[in-house]
């Protein structure tokens, strides 16, 4: 849709008949460009073009690296993919039985992200609606900013906050013998996913044409009715997509959960237990593995899962939103 | 938008129309649903703000000038916070000097030269999903490819490598809105009169979109100060020595301190820290991130309210 075809073409023509010495000769000389302006102008395309492409290069090259760490794990006699996935007994140190089982961290992450999702969803699809279709122009501009500049927190603010502030309250009213667990670590996450899935939501509200909105109010809808019989089956998809992109950043977490979430690898059995998460794990241990050493490829191997994981969440979304746009 | 004259008509009380008991229900269940919304976004909003008020009042006693430039004391117990906020923005320097032009260029490269097809979509998913893969992942690639491949070692320019390809997609989509936002027919009066593609761009579009590609590129400043995770493995220290207000201590094969690194040593791995100075570094911290930030917010209503087509 950006380059109209035949103004391309056209535009083309144009060109080659000023640059060949075949075309028509006029009775001034044309000034021609430099040579190396000519030159310099293909050099830089060329680059524009790498550069286009460097995102996929990127994104191989994460992929790569990763695996090229992590995969001489498995030929080890001690590794097993299907010991890796499914058991829980983490114990890379040890002298004597070395263990490598990520199931407990894969629950772990399950519960704490499960946990903020399941808070952060609906606040945040409140608040963009109300953003979106109750509130007045001047207080709407007010609060998207205040949102975006929420979003922009530091994650590692968050874990500190997580530390020091909500980990003593969840002791002191919920009484947890420990403040650093599932609800800590699901509370900040939410905090954090809140605006993120807010904002997203509330452009896909806005991109819901105006003359649906006019159309249900001129059959006498209050507002209200508007929003859960118009936008929100219209905007389903775009709202779907904003709630996977704030899953992708739950899981993908790291300096928050690993500072609010206490350091047990166990599955929890409530809200008030410490966990640990696959994230978490990464970065409490990487600094403790020698290089190149087994746990340090464990290691790697657990951000390969991570990657996939990541990359699939990611890929949802994206064919969430490719769908919006086709029905348009 | 949806307030129109039609709704105040229906509520408005000396309607003409008649009160049906169904109008009566529809118009309660209006007004809880405002009511409930607007508790929900008060409840996002204040928690958070009360928070960060949380946090400078119980840094205040820490909070002055001096803590910005002083170095941390007695095993970082005392002290402030110069050297990591001299490696922040060494960081965010070379971080950017890499990743801004890059990212310029994909954006001009996706939003003027790419067609519509699966080679295009696919590259946008690329982008997408380098911004979605977790920073510890982005970590794990920076110390495998940057400090082990490459043989940087632990150093700044692993560490800003590591956080220019997490950053990127930030500058590509923002330039890609600004690049999007310049009308077609500017692009073809250009064309019209001779120009080529580049200069098309050159003297045209570029012109006319630099402030918000700007915006992007203070956005990603202020992503770059905040990351922790993929700098912990790839060149953040702990402690280095460094003499109060020195402007130069760090070169770029050298390891530096951060200061959302400093912040998670700190809160995590001092005992006996002063109560107060972990939040004044998380308050300088969050302070960078937020002027930052709203330097890019006030550059695009700027630009808004300019812009002439």
């Amino acid at each position: 849709m950006r380059h109209y075809p035949t103004m391309g073409r056209l535009h083309r023509e144009a060109m080659r008949m000023t640059d060949t010495p075949t075309s028509k000769p006029t009775a001034v000389a044309r000034p021609q460009r430099p040579l190396w302006a000519i030159w310099g102008e293909k050099a830089l395309e060329l680059l524009i073009r790498f550069a286009g492409v460097s995102a996929i290069i990127f994104v191989m090259s994460i992929f790569f690296f990763i695996f090229r760490e992590a995969a001489p794990v498995l030929e080890s006699d001690r590794f097993s993919l299907g010991r890796f996935l499914g058991s829980v007994e983490w114990y890379p140190t040890s002298a004597t039985n070395v263990r490598y089982g990520i199931l407990a961290l894969i629950v772990g992450t399950a519960w704490v992200s499960g946990l903020a999702v399941l808070i952060a969803v609906p606040f945040s699809l409140g608040s963009a609606i109300f953003i979106s279709e109750f509130c007045g122009p001047r207080l709407k501009e007010a609060l998207k900013v205040v949102i975006e500049l929420l979003a922009a927190v530091p994650s590692v603010v968050w874990g500190f906050i997580g530390l020091t502030v909500t980990s003593r309250l969840i002791v002191e009213y919920a009484g947890a013998t420990v403040g650093v667990n599932v609800l800590n670590g699901g509370l900040i996450l939410a905090l954090m996913c809140i605006p993120i899935i807010t904002s997203i939501a509330e452009d896909a509200l806005k991109a819901v044409p105006d003359s649906y909105r006019e159309a249900a109010l001129a059959l006498g809808a209050t507002r209200w009715q508007i929003v859960y019989r118009v936008l929100l089956p219209a905007a389903k998809t775009g709202l779907l997509a904003a709630v996977l992109l704030g899953v992708g950043r739950a899981i993908g977490e790291t300096m928050a959960v690993l500072m609010s979430t206490g350091h047990a690898v166990q599955i929890p059995h409530g809200l008030l237990d410490s966990v640990r998460t696959l994230t978490a794990n990464i970065a409490a241990e990487l600094g403790e593995a020698p290089a190149k050493s087994e746990h340090y490829r464990v290691l790697f191997m657990t951000g390969v899962f991570l990657f996939i994981i990541t990359f699939l969440v990611n890929l949802a979304a994206d064919i969430t939103v490719r769908g919006v746009r086709k029905q348009k | 938008m949806a307030q129109t004259p039609a709704l105040s008509t229906l509520q408005d009380p000396a309607s003409r129309f008649t009160v049906t008991p169904g109008v009566r229900r529809k118009r309660r269940t209006e007004g809880a649903a405002k009511w409930i919304l607007s508790g929900m976004a008060a409840m996002v909003i204040l928690p958070l703000l009360l928070l960060l008020t949380h946090l400078v009042v119980k840094a205040w006693p820490s909070l002055s000038l001096d803590f910005l430039l002083e170095v941390p004391l007695k095993g970082m117990t005392e002290g402030g916070v110069w050297p990591a906020l001299v490696g922040t923005f060494y960081l965010i320097a070379v971080a950017l000097l890499i990743s801004a032009p890059g990212g310029v260029l994909a954006a001009i490269y996706l939003n003027e030269y790419a067609r519509e097809n699966w080679f295009h979509r696919t590259v946008n998913l690329a982008v997408i999903n380098l911004a979605g893969v977790p920073s510890i992942v982005h970590a794990l690639h920076g110390l495998g490819a940057f400090v082990y491949a490459a043989q940087f070692g632990f150093s700044i320019i692993s560490a800003a490598l590591t956080l220019a390809i997490m950053t990127v997609p930030v500058v590509i989509t923002s330039t890609r809105e600004a690049l999007n936002s310049v009308p077609m027919a500017f692009r073809e009066a250009c064309w019209n009169v001779g120009a080529t593609r580049w200069q098309t761009i050159r003297r045209v579009v570029l012109p006319n979109s630099v402030s918000g590609i700007l915006t992007g590129v203070i956005l990603e400043v202020s992503r770059t100060a905040g990351e922790t995770a993929p700098i912990m493995f790839t060149g953040a220290v702990f402690y280095k020595a460094v003499e109060r207000g020195d402007l130069f201590p760090y070169f770029l094969n050298d390891q530096c301190m951060a200061l959302s690194m400093h912040l998670y040593v700190l809160a995590t791995q001092v005992p006996g820290v002063k109560e107060s100075l972990p939040y004044a570094t998380a308050v300088v911290l969050v302070g960078l991130v937020l002027l930052t930030n709203s330097a890019s917010i006030m550059l695009r209503m700027w630009l808004r309210n300019r812009k002439k087509w």
